[in-house]
């Protein structure tokens, strides 16, 4: 446990009649970029508000850096971030003064020196002063991820941070959360999209249906598909295969 | 309540008079109204209404304030759910802060822009011949009866906010609030209007408020009526407060 960024275990969370997450397991380690995968409305989101203390389980228990998610939430906030799906920065602020405020809210020492830092790292010093509303998405994104990067916590929540932004500032959110990790931040991030997965993390895991149905490394994720035929060309399985071929082995064996 | 609440609302309170100040727009829309009504009434209406005061503009202005704190508390409704439905709540409240700080930033922030465009349309009173001849003691009570009368009904209003589906909800329910002083005396004295009327009118708290500061404002005895209006305008920020804790502690 003393290791484990997060530790999951039997996670049940339900929505009036729809069951969302029939018992979720997982852990990750510190240090870790990890990624969780599933199409939309697989509960993705659920589990990271459980997780951020925003939403209570129905059953299972959820420990962040070591701490309860129900009866220790003040410490689990202490030590985390959340970059929701939807870029919560303050429109008519300014990009400055959004990282002034968590920064106070944060109770750091000196909060116009870490806003200027964050600046300068996240490559913002020049819309630093203009309102948050003439950003382009991109720059809303980074601002985003910049601001829960306020206090350095040991572990980062990304919920779908590159949905709807162009390719250019996809590789940007990339290098930021690979700079992350290279810093020995924890990165818990979900997404759609396989390529992220495949690019950025050292652990993926496939929710599917209410539950995890896989979970490795990358490679670890490729044994579980058939040996590639030899053909012609030689291919390897991309994630996007491996994802598509267990989710739907899953569906047909529920089905018999 | 400790130290980290205060300076937690302080930060909330600071961002969101950021948002007032750099859109003046949403003072002046909240002002213009009510002085709209004041020239009205003042200079339209007013010659045939009946009242016993020399000035018309001298009975008129406590309804019109009232009027005034009613559309502007909308304001905050809006706030408040544009707040909900952007993530920016969801981001506070990951964070180790005190978990009421956000919702009481928007309520001081309510207080304070209303007392500007209160203040804003006692100087437009004061243009057009409203004089008074009350002290500096009187006058604070006034201020106090405003400042209390703000709180109850930007509680209703982060009741709207935080449980309303769209943004024309969230500010529809303060349309009731501004028509109410309309049947009370804050126009007309209730003696005028029909039995049935006239009983709605002389019990409903807008009544007692509009007679309570007017009494301030001249130097008249405040009898009773002023206790009346202090019990409704606590009783309806105690209930509204109540129930907007309620829905906020159930959503966050």
């Amino acid at each position: 446990m003393l290791n484990q960024a997060i530790n999951v275990k039997d996670l049940q969370k339900s929505y009036k009649k729809l069951q969302v997450l029939k018992g979720v397991d997982f852990a990750v380690e510190k240090g870790q970029i990890f990624a969780l995968l599933g199409s939309n409305g697989a509960g993705k989101t659920t589990i990271i508000k459980i997780l951020t203390t925003l939403l209570k389980p129905d059953g299972g228990t959820a420990f962040v850096n070591g701490f309860e998610v129900l009866t220790k939430s003040d410490e689990v906030r202490q030590s985390i971030s959340l970059t929701g799906q939807f870029a919560a920065v303050d429109e008519v602020l300014t990009g400055r003064e959004n990282l002034v405020m968590i920064a106070r809210l944060r109770h750091l020492k000196d909060p116009r020196q870490a806003a200027q830092g964050l600046l300068n790292r996240c490559e913002l010093q020049d819309a630093a002063d203009r309102p948050v509303s003439f950003y382009s998405g991109g720059m809303r994104r980074k601002l985003d991820i910049a601001m829960s990067l306020v206090g350095n916590p040991q572990l980062i929540f990304l919920d779908e941070p590159t949905t709807g932004l162009d390719p250019e500032a996809r590789l940007e959110v990339w290098k930021m959360v690979r700079e992350l990790a290279a810093n020995g931040t924890t990165v818990f991030l979900t997404t759609q999209y396989l390529e992220e997965a495949e690019q950025l993390a050292d652990r993926i895991a496939i929710l599917h249906e209410g539950r995890i149905i896989a979970n490795g490394t990358l490679g670890e994720l490729k044994k579980m598909f058939p040996p590639a035929k030899v053909e012609y060309v030689e291919k390897e399985p991309t994630l996007e295969e491996i994802f598509l071929a267990i989710t739907s082995k899953k569906e047909e064996n529920q089905n018999v | 309540m400790s130290k980290k609440f205060f300076s937690d609302m302080n930060v909330m309170l600071g961002r969101s008079m950021r948002h007032i100040f750099r859109s003046m727009d949403t003072i002046i829309t909240v002002t213009i109204m009510p002085i709209a009504f004041m020239l009205l009434f003042g200079f339209v209406f007013g010659g045939a209404i009946q009242t016993g005061a020399e000035h018309y503009v001298d009975y008129l202005l406590p309804g019109i304030l009232l009027i005034a704190i009613a559309s502007g508390i909308s304001y905050t409704a809006y706030r408040l759910f544009m707040d909900m439905q952007s993530g920016i709540f969801e981001r506070f409240h990951s964070m180790p802060i005190a978990r009421s700080a956000a919702l009481w930033g928007h309520v001081l922030t309510s207080v304070v822009s209303n007392a500007i465009s209160v203040a804003v349309i006692i100087l437009v009173a004061l243009l057009i011949g409203f004089r008074s001849p009350a002290g500096i003691l009187a006058w604070l009570a006034v201020a106090g009866i405003l400042a209390l009368f703000t709180l109850a009904l930007t509680w209703i209003a982060a009741i709207a906010g935080l449980s309303a589906k769209t943004v024309d909800g969230a500010g529809a329910f303060s349309y009731p609030l501004i028509f109410l002083p309309f049947i009370s005396s804050a126009f007309v004295p209730t003696e005028s209007m029909p039995a049935g009327v006239r009983a709605f009118a002389e019990n409903q708290p807008v009544t007692s408020i509009v007679n309570a500061i007017r009494a301030l404002l001249y130097n008249q005895p405040v009898g009773n009526g002023i206790w009346v209006a202090l019990l409704w305008c606590v009783g309806i920020l105690l209930a509204a407060y109540l129930f907007a804790m309620r829905i906020y502690k159930k959503q966050v």
